[in-house]
């Protein structure tokens, strides 16, 4: 099994990379979701 | 919402199973050996970063003609999805060079290209954080978008063209290239697999850019008041 670790190091830090994307989109999201909210309802007050 | 959780678990069954059958569906290359198989990986992902950089260009060419942020939208999205593919590539790529040819980099058409394509979607991106006016901010950036796609056919057609230590390639390669059978449907089993995650991740990022237009102005107009 020569190189086993090369190729598993390949798919690990690959994989690692897209979920690391994702996770930064999915906070990205979160983050603009509650400032969304907080602007809904900031503005029936403003009105 | 729901589309694209539906499009999210079919992307990762999918990717699974091509890993499987790069493990244990594909025969093992008999000069190179177990390190051949970070190729399903490696290539697969090139060619999606390509499709996303194509999106990107779409995207790009959309916006300056008929000026609708929608296509900004797709433009970014593309963008970084295409950046995130493209470093896989640069870093998977090196891991198999090391054994193989043992050296991690060279300066070759291929490789070189291809930092260049990193660089240009880095610049790209940097260039969008800079401009703070939607509107200019969308034009200027699909103007460097359409200029830095022109280097996705150069990273193509680089193994084509010139010698370089990058292998030769395998698919589209032709005379005297080609795979074995099973190779080539494991390959194109995780160039599909690949695809479909890279639209997942766009779609994703399509909402967020989408969720920030809608921010922007919702924030305007309570500044307003």
């Amino acid at each position: 099994m020569k190189n086993l670790d090369s190729v598993f190091a390949a798919y690990v830090i690959g994989w690692g990379v897209f979920f690391l994307f994702y996770l930064t989109i999915a906070k990205r999201t979160s983050n603009l979701r509650a400032e969304l909210e907080r602007l809904k309802n900031s503005l029936p007050r403003a009105k | 919402m729901t589309k694209r959780i539906i499009l999210g678990a079919i992307a990762i069954l999918l990717v699974i199973a091509a890993a499987y059958a790069a493990f244990f569906i594909a025969p093992e290359e008999r000069t190179m050996g177990l390190i051949q198989r970070i190729f399903y990986f490696h290539v697969s992902s090139a060619w999606s970063g390509f499709t996303a950089f194509f999106l990107c260009f779409l995207g790009n060419l959309l916006y300056v003609w008929k000026r609708d942020r929608k296509y900004d939208w797709l433009a970014v999205s593309g963008a970084e999805v295409g950046l995130a593919f493209t470093t896989v590539v640069l870093i998977t790529g090196p891991i198999w060079a090391h054994p193989v040819w043992g050296i991690w980099w060279t300066w070759d058409a291929r490789l070189t290209s291809t930092f260049v394509l990193w660089l240009l979607y880095v610049s790209y991106l940097l260039l969008r954080t800079l401009v703070d006016e939607p509107d200019r901010r969308a034009l200027l950036s699909s103007l460097f978008g359409i200029f830095a796609f022109l280097d996705v056919p150069l990273v193509f057609g680089a193994i084509r063209w010139w010698r370089t230590q990058h292998p030769q390639p395998v698919i589209m390669g032709g005379q005297g290239s080609g795979l074995d059978p099973t190779m080539k449907a494991v390959f194109f089993f995780s160039a599909l697999a690949m695809h479909v995650l890279m639209l997942f991740l766009v779609a994703e990022r399509y909402a967020l850019e989408q969720m920030q237009t809608e921010t922007e102005f919702l924030t305007r107009e309570v500044e307003a008041q």
